[in-house]
């Protein structure tokens, strides 16, 4: 059994005043391996925060489990981290304070000498050393989104759940970050699932990366293996054969097929337990339908 | 730059007080004119009348106030109490029926803003309530409560419930869902959480409340001492406006401005403690 089991995840919100209920979307079933990088794309409104929030715990969903280590998730726990799109750091803490905050929830009975030292550990981490004093509001959106990591990262949970962490970001920022991220999670061995709007840093990152369809009713399409070494950087992957065509694989799903789903021959064939697995450029199946399934690696 | 715009503002205003008093000179002169029929008056009307009589003159105000100024505390008798004595009752009411106040309306206000359920329950009863007049509640008070220093008390508690409330209520259920996110990942129990997340989150918000009920409290002592009698500032400009001497109730209102101000800048000085930038 993997690590984390999504099963029959479906999410519905009922329509109001007569009109039909919204399916948002429809018996997703995705299992993530310990130590995995998982990263989702999709188009705006398919649901990805959505199976986010119902992974750690802050949403229901109309139906479903989410199994981690072996139990089902009943609500939000300590043991999955999450980094918030919004950053969602207390204006009124500084760096430091937020970071202690998490830190002494996880551990209550540390003394502030213990908490203190272990936060300035993982401000350290994410490179904010010199900042610890700073209120939120001091501070850039990148570095925000550091403490925000560091936050997430110091109460060494089993997973990390990553809503678009970097989206607010320019480019600069962002690829110091990824790259920071990527040597963290490396050097911890963490589990993630991440959403993200940005192809290439889904390549950077990701070991597999899930492409949902279109909303309503989406579904998890395909998921592409990025069969790029683990070593790559963003200044090396370019190089990489793999990456212009993996690259093209996910843009020509989210400009063409993304929105097949919804009914016709592709949503016939398409098996909710087993969605088709893609390696680009290796497999010959990568442009059209498969004829045959091809199964999960596990 | 910006402290050239503050010394021009002074001079601007130390003139204006110029302007204000020279005015108030002038108008109060005794004219000649009429000081010849006003003798006569006078003699009709016995020594006396000229005395107390009139609008008292900058000189004599001045005078007055440093009379009160050099002795503020001394203590007469029962209606012969010292400014700082009548100004120290006042608050000491306020101080008691705000603290109540407080005491009852952000606990409750906490639960009103986290419980749509007991929101609705309450907001009849708040909406009844809030626009009466807390003057209006004496008359229960008294016959209640029967003391009426209490009373008094009872109604600035009244009058400073509501603000509190109403933003405490609004700040807690305002608090952004972020952050109560973040407190149910980390599985921050309630009261942590109440203490740590929301009330620091709601507290700009609680402290408007707060700088508006001390407003209203400090304008509602006046009225309501000026009901009871007995001590207090209320008292005073009641008491001096029997005996017909406008100086000492100028003076007394001139008083009630500068607490009250001091009271503002107070809690505005608590508010810019809680603020966050955002
Ligand atoms: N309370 C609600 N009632 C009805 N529909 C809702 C409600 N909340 C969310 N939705 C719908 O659920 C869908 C999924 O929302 P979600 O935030 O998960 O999308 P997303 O994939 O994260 O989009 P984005 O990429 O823009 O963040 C949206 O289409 C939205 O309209
Ligand atoms: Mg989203």
């Amino acid at each position: 059994m993997a690590f984390l089991q999504i099963e029959g995840l479906t999410k519905i919100y009922p329509g109001s005043g007569g009109k039909p209920d919204t399916v948002v979307f429809e018996d997703v079933h995705l299992q993530i391996e310990r130590g995995e990088f998982v990263c989702i794309i999709g188009h705006s409104g398919c649901g990805k925060t959505t199976i986010l929030n119902v992974m750690a715990g802050l949403e229901r969903a109309t139906e479903g489990v989410v199994i981690m280590d072996g139990r089902e998730v009943a609500g939000p726990s300590l043991d999955r981290g999450v980094v918030f799109q919004s950053h969602a750091l207390m204006p009124w803490l500084t760096v430091l304070g937020n970071v202690a905050f998490a830190v002494r929830s996880r551990w209550p009975d540390w003394d502030e000498d213990q908490v203190q030292e272990h936060a300035r550990r993982f401000i350290e981490l994410v490179g904010l050393r010199g900042a610890e004093h700073k209120k939120p509001a001091e501070l850039s959106g990148g570095m925000k989104q550091r403490v925000g990591i560091a936050r997430a990262f110091s109460i060494r949970p089993k997973m990390l759940l990553l809503d678009e962490p970097f989206g607010a970001l320019d480019a600069l920022t962002r690829g110091t970050i990824q790259d920071e991220l990527l040597a963290i999670v490396q050097q911890t061995q963490q589990t993630v699932f991440m959403i993200t709007h940005d192809v290439d840093e889904a390549l950077l990152l990701a070991d597999r990366i899930v492409l949902m369809s279109n909303g309503p009713r989406a579904v998890i399409a395909e998921i592409v293996e990025n069969t790029m070494p683990r070593n790559r950087t963003r200044h090396t992957m370019h190089h990489d054969p793999q990456y212009y065509r993996i690259r093209n694989h996910l843009l020509d799903f989210l400009v063409n097929r993304s929105r097949l789903y919804q009914d016709g021959p592709l949503r016939a064939q398409h098996d909710p337990k087993r969605p088709r697995v893609v390696r680009p450029g290796l497999d010959d199946t990568t442009e059209r339908p498969p004829a045959q399934v091809v199964q999960l690696r596990h | 730059m910006k402290s050239r715009l503050g010394i021009q503002a002074a001079v601007l205003s130390l003139a204006l007080l110029l302007v204000l008093i020279g005015v108030w000179h002038v108008v109060t002169l005794p004219a000649e004119s009429a000081a010849a029929v006003d003798d006569e008056y006078a003699k009709l009307m016995g020594a006396g009348a000229q005395k107390t009589g009139g609008f008292p003159t900058p000189a004599q105000m001045g005078e007055t106030i440093l009379r009160h100024l050099a002795d503020p505390f001394y203590d007469h008798g029962p209606n012969d109490k010292g400014i700082g004595i009548q100004l120290g009752y006042s608050l000491a009411r306020v101080a008691a029926g705000y603290a109540l106040a407080l005491l009852v309306a952000v606990p409750l206000g906490f639960l009103i803003g986290m419980s749509p359920l007991i929101y609705r329950a309450l907001d009849p009863y708040i909406q009844v309530l809030k626009p009466i007049s807390p003057l209006a509640w004496m008359p229960l008070a008294l016959y209640t409560i029967k003391d009426s220093s209490v009373s008094g008390i009872f109604v600035i508690f009244i009058c400073s419930i509501w603000p509190v409330l109403i933003n405490t209520a609004y700040g807690v259920g305002a608090v952004r869902k972020d952050w109560l996110n973040v407190a149910r990942t980390l599985e921050v129990k309630p009261l942590r959480k109440a203490l740590l997340v929301v009330l620091p989150a709601a507290a700009p918000t609680i402290l408007t409340g707060m700088r508006i009920s001390i407003g209203i409290a400090w304008l509602v002592i006046v009225a309501a001492e000026m009901l009871v009698g007995g001590t207090g500032i209320g008292y005073f400009v009641w008491n001096e406006w029997n005996n017909l001497n406008l100086t000492n109730v100028i003076f007394a209102i001139l008083c009630i401005g500068v607490v009250g101000m001091a009271l503002d800048f107070v809690f505005a000085k608590l508010q810019r403690l809680v603020t966050y930038a955002d």
